[in-house]
This record gives C-alpha cells, structure tokens and sequence, in this order.
C-alpha cells in the first residue's frame, strides 16, 4: 500500500464500532465511475475522509505511439482520446500541424469546421447532462436526449462515414465536402433540439429531487479552480469567463457572435446549466456558419496544398499526381519544418492543447496532449473530503471525466 | 493598467533577472525562455505574482529528452496571464545523471499530477512534491518510458513473423 500515504485506517479494535472508519473502493469498473478509474475512500459512515484516485488503466502510450507514426496517421490515436466528442480532437490536432506547415484555411473550411465542431459539444454534454440526470435517479432526460446524439451521429456519417471515431479532418481540411443531405440533417437538428432541449431543461430544472440533489454540491471557487489549472464548463461555472474560443480564437470563431456562459457558485448545478447554455451557444453558431457558407464558394472543402493534403480516394485511383503524393505523405516522406507549437482548442471539457516539438522526421520529435479531463480530475480526490458518497457520484459525473482521455 | 506583448514580457523579464534567463524566441509566436533549476521557482513566482504580468493560469507541464545534449531532459512550463491574454514557455534543462527540479505545487496546485506525469514518463524528480509517484504506468515499472533511449519496436522486425511460431 505504499502509494496510499493518506490511508492510515484505525486498527484500534477496543473502541466502539462508531468511530470506526471503513474502506471502500469506488471503482475501477463501478457503474458510477463513468469509466475505468479508481478512487479508495475512507469513510465515517457516509461521510468521505479521504480518498486517493488512481488512474492509468486503459493508458495506451498516445504520446509515444505519435512519436513513430506520421502526422496522418495520429488522427485515429486522437480520435480515441475524448470518444464523446472525436471531431474537436481531430480538428485540434489538424489545426496544430497546420499552424506548424504555416497553411491557412479557406473560410468555408473554417466554417464547416466550426459546424462539426460544436456539433461535437452538443453531442458531448448530453451525454453528460444526461447522465448527471441519471445519477440523480431521473433516466427520462437521457433516453429523451439520447435520440439527438444519434441524430448528430448521422450527420457525421454523411459527411465522413463514420459515426464515433470519425477520422473526419484532413490537414487542410475534409476528405469529401458536405453533401446535401448532410446539410439537410443539419438543419433539421436546428429545428428540432431546441424544442427538445427546452423541455430537457424544464424537466430538470423544475424537479425538486434533482435540484437537491445538485444544488449546494461540491462548490468550488474561482481562486480554487484556476490553481487546479481547470478549464472548460466546470471553470467557466465557477464565473472565470475563459473560453479559448474566444479568448485565443481559432477557425474564423473571431468572426461569430456568440456568449460565454458562466455559473455563479461553480456547484453541479451550475456546472449542469453552463453545458445547457452551451449548446444553445454552438447552435447559434452553427446557425450563423451555415448562412455564412452560403455566400462561399461551395466546391471548396480543402486548402490547396497538395503536398500536405491527404488526397481523397477516388483522385488516388484517377490521377497519377494524387498518388504520388498520397504515397509521400502516408509514408511519412514529406518535408516538414523544424520547430515547436503550441494549439489550444475549446474541447468539450475545457482547453485541449497539443504541444508538438518536430525535428523533420517523418513523425513528431515529441508530442504531449494536453488533457483537459487528465487535469480537471486531479482535484477529485481532495474536494471529495468531507462529502457524503452520494454527492461524490454527483461531483463526479459533472466533472465528465472521459477515461480515454484521461489516460491517453 | 497597460497592455503586455512578448516585447514587454521580454524586457520585464530581462530587467528582473537579466543573464539568469535566457531569451530562446517566440516559435508561432509564443516566448520561449530556459532557466535554470536554481531559478525556476523564481522565475515562475515572479510570473504568477507580479501585477504587471499575471500569469496566474498553469497551462501544462510536461518534459522532453534530447540525448545529444549535455543537459538531456527538458521540463517545459506552458503559463497563460489570463488577465492580458499571453502565453508563455518556460523550459529547464537537466542533466542526465541528475534529473532534479523544484516543485511547482507550492505555487499552484494543478501542479500536482502534470509533475506526477512528467516524472512517470522521464523520471524527472520533482523535490518538494507531495506524493511523487508514478500515476499512468503501473507502480513496479524500473524505466521511464517517454525517454528516447526505449523505443517503440519495429514494426517490421523479422522475430514476429508467424513461421518462427509455426504458423
């Protein structure tokens, strides 16, 4: 037990049973725990003393995997680090190696980028409301919201195929441009979820079990969540309004109107209505991105360069200059400037950050992700103290903590 | 109060702690600065606290390992001023044989597991930590796996082929 310092359980057997503390492991696989992650909490009753999180159990090496492999083919390693939202992985990643090759997108690139992107939050918190709703013991809302993930799944599938680990971005751009149906989906979502999301709220936000069960919960402070280094709806929730969206603006986001929503007391229930209004935000934005593609030109779905941009498949078999550089770039063979960059983009949890170190080589000389779940988490264990086991549940499936990315 | 670029950082910093820092760039236009080990936690409380730079926010912490160097392994702090919105990097080199470097948890508590991380995959000794073990690999594990000198095999090795299992 030498990594658990802080558990010196009372051995003492003469006492009464009373002022005996009890063991309880929550986790690696409990259902509660939202993924495969330990915490061992010494508990008075129901009450936490202490506790030690432990995590690493689906950790798989994304940093030294991405260390042999070409920048193609680290898109699938990112798209399995926040599986609820794969899209803001890949288009993070992408964006970072442009800002290295020094490509600039088109408008209408950034536009489509944007789109996917904040599809990829609306997907990602109702998951987690959602599930923060069934925590509480109220199943109704998730299967109610469940319908509208799969209705973004199908938008992803008509634009890139697949449906959770999407693959969707290419440096410079898509694979394929937008279908019609696929702009047809989209804008039917745009009619149909705020209704739905509407009645989502009323039913949690008028329900007395739920907002007993959220409100008061786990507060924290501004000051306290900014020395955590946390980031995304559970800092924002707290009333620090820092967004990189807008902030540090990336894919033409300088160009949208758009709000930063933020809590007051930064407890659950604020947690759960900043992702509220967050999805009201990214439809709005998505909203605006669709009337501003209309003045673009719309065969463009990609930078024009050649070198860098993974050709689509159907050019590969047509064209001898498409081959060409599909087998130079699968093969790692192009040339790529020496240096190191720093992207952040607004992830569904907070600041998703690639630090990319390259030397010219066929794959990144070193890459660290900076995970936003990996570091919101590491307060769990010491705001846990002093909180009945049933409000840790709460705390923690407002945390969202994604384990693919928390151990990546 | 006034606004702060990197050119202002610069000239902050380099008034404050003159030839102790050393000036590396501004890659993709991020200042880039190394100090040393005896400096860092100076540099990085100046940074935090000083009302003109307020770089309350710690981004990230992570390391890097350049064999050929004399001092091999890198830990490198990503810090953001929130209040005048600029990043900034701050690197340490340490030698090989002697990978040591005060903690950053006495100034920020996010510290914590990017240094617990950083020490998992390099094996860098954050003194002052409060519970310095590993966090990602499992806890009987002897190397450090981010360190150049374990690569990942070769995915065409010949030992793997199926006819040396019959198959």
């Amino acid at each position: 037990m030498q990594n658990f310092p802080s558990l010196n359980i009372n051995t003492n057997t003469d006492t009464n049973l009373q002022s005996e503390l009890s063991t309880l492991n929550l986790g690696p696989t409990h259902p509660a725990t939202h993924g495969v992650f330990q915490n061992v909490l010494q508990l008075d009753g129901e009450r936490i003393v202490s506790g030690v999180s432990t995590i690493g159990y689906i950790h798989r090496a994304f940093e030294k995997i991405a260390e042999h492999r070409p920048f193609y083919q680290i898109t699938p390693l990112t798209d399995r680090l926040n599986y609820c939202s794969a899209p803001i992985n890949n288009m993070g990643w992408h964006m970072t190696v442009e800002k290295l090759l020094g490509i600039n997108t088109p408008k209408r690139v950034d536009y489509l980028r944007v789109i996917v992107m904040e599809l990829a939050r609306i997907s990602d918190h109702i998951i987690c409301n959602g599930v923060l709703g069934v925590d509480t013991g109220a199943f109704t809302g998730f299967l109610y919201m469940m319908e509208y993930r799969e209705a973004i799944y199908e938008i992803y599938e008509e634009v890139c195929g697949s449906r959770l680990t999407t693959n969707i971005g290419r440096i410079g751009g898509f694979e394929r441009n937008f279908n019609d149906i696929a702009f047809a989906k989209i804008k039917k979502f745009l009619v149909d979820f705020p209704k739905v999301l509407n009645e989502f709220e009323s039913l949690f936000n008028r329900n007395r079990i739920f907002i007993d069960r959220t409100k008061g919960v786990a507060p924290v402070s501004a000051e306290t969540a900014l020395d955590y280094s946390w980031s995304g709806p559970i800092l924002r929730a707290t009333g620090v309004d820092y967004d990189v969206r807008a902030m540090n603006p990336y894919c033409s986001y300088e160009e949208f109107d758009f709000e930063v929503p933020v809590g007051t007391s930064g407890d659950v229930y604020d947690r759960f209505l900043v992702r509220n209004e967050e999805m009201k935000q990214s439809m709005r934005m998505i909203q605006q991105a669709l009337d501003k593609i209309e003045k673009e030109d719309p065969t463009i779905f990609h930078a024009d360069v050649p070198e860098f941009y993974l050709p689509p498949k159907e050019e590969v078999y047509n064209n001898m200059e498409a081959l060409i550089y599909h087998f130079k770039i699968v093969m790692g063979e192009i040339e790529t400037p020496v240096g190191e960059v720093y992207h952040s983009v607004e992830g569904a949890n907070g600041e998703l950050g690639f630090y990319l170190v390259n030397d010219g080589g066929r794959s990144p000389y070193r890459l660290h992700f900076r995970r936003p779940s990996f570091i919101n988490y590491s307060m769990y264990a010491d705001m846990s103290r002093g909180m009945l086991l049933s409000d840790a549940i709460i705390n923690m499936s407002s945390l969202n903590v994604i384990a693919g990315e928390l151990d990546a | 109060m006034g606004e702060l670029n990197n050119e202002l950082l610069q000239q902050h910093l380099t008034g404050k702690f003159g030839d102790q820092i050393k000036l590396e760039g501004e890659p993709y236009g991020l200042l880039t600065v190394e100090t040393s080990r005896d400096n860092i936690i100076e540099l990085l409380t100046y940074l935090k606290k000083d009302a003109a730079l307020q770089f309350i926010y710690l981004t990230d912490i992570t390391a890097i390992q350049y064999p050929e160097q004399e001092n091999s392994i890198g830990v490198i702090y990503h810090l953001h001023s929130l209040r005048y919105n600029v990043r900034i990097r701050v690197k340490v080199f340490l030698p090989e044989g002697d990978v040591r470097t005060p903690t950053a948890t006495v100034l920020w508590n996010g510290a914590n597991w990017m240094e617990r991380e950083t020490y998992d995959y390099f094996g860098v000794n954050f003194e002052g930590h409060p519970n310095l073990v590993r966090i990602l690999n499992v806890d009987d594990m002897t190397v450090f796996p981010m360190r150049k000198e374990y690569p990942l095999e070769d995915p065409n090795r010949v030992d793997k082929k199926d006819f040396y299992f019959g198959r």
